[in-house]
């Protein structure tokens, strides 16, 4: 008999995911998303200035702060076609850059690497191993043996003392954990030290956007980054050459330690390759905008379906019709009223909160579709379509991780690897090197820009009489992000996100075709239900805006546990 | 010294909001002498990882839940701070709790710690504190003041503008 398993995770700052499965054979047969999205968005921006608007969204959420203040200038100026000058542009991408790569780190080390890494195996490693593998593969200044030895002494020190502080709650001896210790210690290495490189990618933002987290230097129309190379009080030269050294600092890491380390622990879990497929229809946006109006990109965006990328469509701009016009969000399993698809400027918010059906309604997320299909948004969507639209840094990087991991294992691993809970981890990794090298062009532009003399950041916005509707679109660490807005008479009359794990973590649609979370769990193997940790490892592939405390509750058993989803 | 007065909470949800509403109110009502900062956490994790490391002293002001009636002004020191945030009392525990296992890791963890909060009224939606928390705002905001003048601190208010003196 099925056996149900409930992961509940609850925090108050993003929401509320749930995800059930139900287990046979020692593999999940069915499988349930559910979730609370922030939906009191629309009724606090009611009524508002839509130039404040940005103030209010980037408070949406804990995590990724600045992506619903950028999303969200971008909406108002898309409903006023309004151009921006385009250091402005330069500016917020290297925001976007900078935010993405610290987000990208964090997530890879800090909230998911330990569903690979054994932590408390990595003191029975060989110090001196460990460092010939790791400098056999890389030119990281902090791989070597003194390094890796002290960073060993370290964890021996926390281990013994009891004080374990983020390692305290780990699926440490796990029957799924593979990596030989000398990895584990590596991975350890560089845990610790991307806790200080991803400080850098913070000062990055710091510097641009006055203060993190919440950023204060957007406006509507442009940024508030006054620029004069001959003051010490603005955006000057020094200030320019400090975010330089920023870039590259983090290019070291990420191209040295990140992306290498995807192949190295890889390279042991190459059965993850084969599970977490799920939805193989892609969605991403275009980003990294080089004029005004959003028409000229340097990272493109587009869709693929059914995993074939010779099937890429692109999504040229800020106004292609082909996004704007594919997006529709269905409540037929959501607790709202209505259940036919509605696009977003038509969206409406009417609760209709019933308990959990597995066949009804057992969700607060909507079920968003792109021309009518449920679509995967993230770094391997991100990824998989600016490799088909032949974008020449993501093809390089993803050459290197696919061919040190071909390497290490002994045998050919293509793109195809990619369609899984593994590849997700690797496309993330392939997009953070992408997103160094695209930091460097946006900085050299920006420098180049103002040494023309330019230096306007600001086109001073003017709300016409009537009615009108914009959407803001950004490429987030999560993937596809984007804000409608409705405007009458210079006042926001509809405010609707949606938000990239709304496409992932939705639940079955109008058709009652389960959402990219469910798919993607069907057939993931579970050891030890008490211990789910496989369920964790696709999930947080996904890279969910839940780092957080959750309850495991078994049904059968009636008792709670508690497990840290770290 | 090196003090950090951090407020920490989601503006969006009435008085999940008032660590940030308390640090507004300090900003505005006092010049902050060299060697604090007063920060608005807001309701960031990592982020806040370089503001907090090597301090001499923090002080988190956060919404809390105990259990006790809504209003009830909560005071705690040292070790009961990580704790507090271990046992799931305030709805940031995951960021905080996060951060002070990072900080204990790197060994970086505040040299001392206290903590000023308050039980919330309200949670609905809505950008402003429910009028029984904006009283509750005028005690936490002396006790940190208070706190602050413990440590060596005197804060002195920041003269009203001439027009409104007048």
């Amino acid at each position: 008999m099925a056996k149900r398993i409930v992961v509940d995770p609850v925090t108050r700052i993003e929401g509320h995911l749930r995800v059930d499965v139900e287990v046979e054979n020692g593999q999940v047969s069915k499988a349930w998303s559910s979730g609370q999205a922030w939906r009191g968005i629309e009724k606090i921006l009611e009524g508002r200035d839509p130039l404040d608007a940005w103030v209010f969204t980037q408070r949406i959420c804990g995590v990724c702060t600045t992506v619903h203040a950028i999303a969200s200038v971008r909406a108002v100026e898309n409903a006023l076609q309004l151009e921006i000058p385009t250091n402005a542009q330069f500016i917020r991408n290297l925001i976007v850059g900078a935010h993405a790569i610290h987000d990208h780190i964090v997530h890879f080390y800090h909230l998911s690497a330990l569903d690979w890494v054994d932590i408390t195996s990595a003191i029975k490693a060989d110090p001196k191993k460990a460092a010939e593998l790791a400098e056999s593969l890389s030119t990281w200044k902090l791989n070597g043996v003194h390094e890796l030895t002290a960073v060993q002494e370290k964890l021996k020190g926390f281990v013994n003392s009891g004080q374990l502080g983020i390692f305290a709650n780990g699926y440490w001896g796990h029957d799924a954990m593979k990596l030989p210790p000398e990895v584990n210690l590596i991975a350890a290495a560089h845990y610790l030290q991307a806790l200080e490189v991803q400080r850098d990618a913070n000062r990055l933002v710091t510097v641009l956007g006055g203060k993190t987290p919440h950023i204060q230097n957007l406006a509507v129309g442009g940024v508030t980054n006054s620029i004069n190379l001959d003051s010490q009080a603005v955006l000057n030269m020094e200030r320019l050459v400090y975010i330089k050294d920023l870039i590259d600092k983090l290019e070291d890491f990420v191209k040295n330690a990140y992306l290498l380390d995807l192949a190295v622990i890889g390279a042991h879990y190459t059965d993850w390759a084969g599970y977490g497929k799920g939805i193989t229809d892609y969605l991403c946006v275009p980003e990294m905008p080089l004029d005004g109006k959003g028409e000229k990109f340097n990272m493109p965006g587009g869709y693929i379906s059914n995993g074939d990328l010779s099937t890429f469509k692109p999504i040229t701009g800020f106004n292609d019709p082909y996004f704007i016009e594919g997006v529709a969000e269905s409540t037929k399993h959501s607790w709202y009223h209505g259940d036919m698809p509605l696009h977003p400027w038509k969206g409406e918010t009417e609760p209709n909160y019933d308990d959990f059906n597995d066949e009804g309604q057992y969700s607060w997320i909507k079920s968003p579709t792109f021309h009518g299909k449920p679509a995967q948004v993230g770094p391997l969507a991100n990824v998989l379509c600016m490799a088909a639209a032949g974008h020449e840094p993501t093809k390089k990087y993803l050459g290197v991780l696919t061919d040190t991991l071909s390497s290490l294992v002994g045998s050919p691993i293509g793109i195809d690897a990619l369609h899984s809970t593994l590849g997700r981890h690797a496309a993330r990794a392939v997009r953070c090197a992408v997103l160094v090298d695209e930091l460097k062009v946006q900085w050299q532009m920006l420098v180049n820009n103002i040494g023309k003399g330019d230096t306007d950041i600001y086109n001073r916005p003017v709300f016409p009489k009537g009615e009108i509707q914009g959407v803001g679109i950004h490429e987030a660490p999560r993937g596809v992000l984007s804000h409608w807005v409705v405007i009458d008479d210079g006042k926001i009359k509809n405010y609707q996100a949606v938000v990239p794990s709304t496409w992932n973590a939705g639940p079955r649609n109008a058709e009652d075709v389960p959402g990219p979370y469910e798919a993607s769990l069907m057939g993931n193997p579970i050891a030890n239900p008490d211990r789910p940790l496989e369920v964790l490892r696709t999930v947080h592939s996904f890279d969910p805006c839940i780092a957080c405390a959750i309850h495991l509750m078994d049904t059968e058993q009636n008792e709670i546990v508690k497990v840290r989803a770290l | 010294m090196s003090v950090l007065v951090l407020g920490v909470g989601n503006i969006l949800l009435t008085d999940e909001g008032i660590g940030v509403r308390v640090v507004e109110a300090i900003e505005q009502r006092y010049k902050i002498p060299s060697g604090i900062d007063v920060v608005d956490g807001g309701t960031a994790g990592m982020e806040l990882l370089e503001t907090m490391s090597r301090r001499d002293h923090v002080i988190i002001v956060d919404a809390v839940n105990t259990g006790a009636v809504p209003g009830t002004v909560v005071e705690l020191r040292g070790d009961e701070v990580p704790a507090l945030f271990r046992t799931r009392i305030s709805p940031h525990q995951l960021g905080i709790s996060d951060l002070l296992g990072v900080l204990t890791v790197t060994g970086e963890m505040p040299k001392q710690m206290s903590l000023f909060g308050a039980v919330p009224f309200s949670l609905e939606t809505g950008v402003d504190l429910t009028e029984a928390m904006q009283e509750r705002l005028e005690t936490i905001v002396t006790c940190v003041v208070a706190e602050l003048q413990q440590l060596g601190y005197d804060l002195t208010p920041i003269e009203p503008p001439l027009s409104e003196a007048v």
